[in-house]
């Protein structure tokens, strides 16, 4: 990375602030702003994916399917299988959910791939000035929590929806200590454990994304010896890439089954 | 960390996105998957009863070649039982043929025999007549030398 395309002088310390800023629309003083570049990339992408499978899914053969359809059918099937095998209640949206999570999740995760200077440089160029973007909006955690958080609704919509309002406060109360004197402490380590699921899922996607995109940016802080070094953070990036679309959406089936099961 | 409004969006985004992916995506795609699957399904199954078939029509045409051979050997006995038959006739007619032809010989050879005898006498009587005539020329009556040479003539 040059520094001259930056118009104050650039140390490693201002060169990642810079790509760690969003760009903001909005009363930054207040909750309601919204990081743009985020919103964009995974809205842009979100898009990707659905118009892909859509176009797919509009012209899906029965008979002998051309190569982007058996392509777009090994996804499938693949995410069939893992929610057969581990959601054993019927919904007909835990499939599709579980599919949406992780397409999208990997193409929001492969923005990490792209050399980190290229999309904010041409951002820059295009806007005539110096502007955040961040493209990669798993590194952004009100793209991750807004997910995990959403997966979080489902499983309190389908807890209450499957056990009653009464079975789901008693598995909040009656666990693990089965008798009404410790019913504080059920709570407390039920809530804690409620809490942590969507916490603790969102979180460790954006964790695992941002850690990746930070050391893009310290390599390509190295100067001439940075390319064979981003190769082989790249290769083994690409199984981060794909093993943390596959955990998110594994853990949404186990949350969301967990949710069904009615004691 | 900075939590703002871009949490709604996002879930907002996310959805409409699994809303859509429900509705328009997934069922399509699952249909043709599982059509396919019972297509391919009941295409193994007919491939092995074509199997299955060929299995049998080949035992039966092996069945049927050996009551072929059976039959055209059994036919070819026949033949030549019938050839062997045909031939004994032929020679028993033959044989019957020949006899007869040998009789009839016989027979003919016979009356040559008979009639060369007769004509023999015949011409012995004539030969005796004139002989006895030379003989008897001069001593004997024509008439009783007539009738003792017709006497001889019938002891022949």
């Amino acid at each position: 990375m040059s520094a001259s395309e930056h118009g104050e002088a650039l140390t490693p310390g201002s060169y990642i602030g810079h790509h760690l800023q969003n760009w903001t629309v909005g009363d930054t003083s207040t909750f309601w702003h919204v990081n743009a570049d985020s919103l964009l990339f995974s809205v842009g992408l979100g898009l990707v994916f659905i118009l892909l499978f859509w176009s797919v899914a509009r012209k899906a053969t029965s008979g002998v399917p051309g190569k982007l359809q058996c392509f777009i059918e090994i996804i499938v099937e693949f995410v069939d299988d893992t929610v057969k095998d581990t959601f054993h209640g019927k919904s007909s949206l835990v499939a599709p959910l579980a599919l949406t999570i992780f397409v999208w999740i990997i193409l929001m995760n492969t923005m990490d791939l792209i050399p980190v200077d290229w999309l904010p440089q041409a951002a820059n160029m295009a806007a005539g000035s110096d502007v955040y973007l961040r493209v990669v909006p798993t590194t952004d955690p009100n793209i991750a929590l807004a997910m995990s958080f959403s997966v979080f609704f489902l499983m309190i919509f389908y807890s209450i929806k499957i056990k009653g309002i009464g079975g789901f406060v008693k598995e909040l109360t009656m666990q693990p200590f089965n008798h009404w004197v410790f019913i504080p402490v059920n709570l407390v380590m039920e809530l804690v454990s409620l809490i942590a699921k969507p916490v603790s899922l969102g979180l460790r996607l954006f964790g695992n994304m941002y850690a990746g995109e930070m050391i893009f940016m310290l390599i390509a802080l190295v100067g001439v010896g940075q390319l064979p070094l981003h190769f082989m953070w790249a290769v083994f990036h690409i199984m981060v890439v794909i093993l943390q679309a596959f955990i998110f959406m594994m853990l949404t089936i186990v949350y969301l089954s967990m949710a069904h099961e009615d004691h | 960390m900075n939590l703002n409004a871009t949490l709604l969006g996002q879930s907002i985004a996310f959805a409409v996105f699994v809303i859509f992916c429900m509705k328009y995506i997934w069922p399509p795609l699952m249909s043709a998957i599982e059509d396919r699957q019972a297509k391919i399904a009941d295409g193994l199954a007919s491939a092995e009863r074509a199997t299955k078939d060929l299995e049998l029509a080949q035992a039966a045409a092996t069945d049927q070649l050996k009551d072929a051979k059976a039959q055209a050997a059994s036919i070819v006995d026949m033949a030549n039982k019938r050839k062997a038959q045909i031939v004994d006739e032929a020679k028993t007619a033959a044989i019957t043929e020949r006899d007869k032809i040998i009789a009839s010989g016989y027979v003919e050879v016979e009356a040559e025999r008979n009639r060369a005898k007769e004509e023999l006498r015949q011409k012995v009587a004539v030969l005796a007549i004139a002989g006895a005539e030379k003989i008897l020329e001069r001593s004997i009556d024509q008439a009783v030398a007539n009738d003792i040479v017709e006497k001889l003539v019938g002891e022949l």
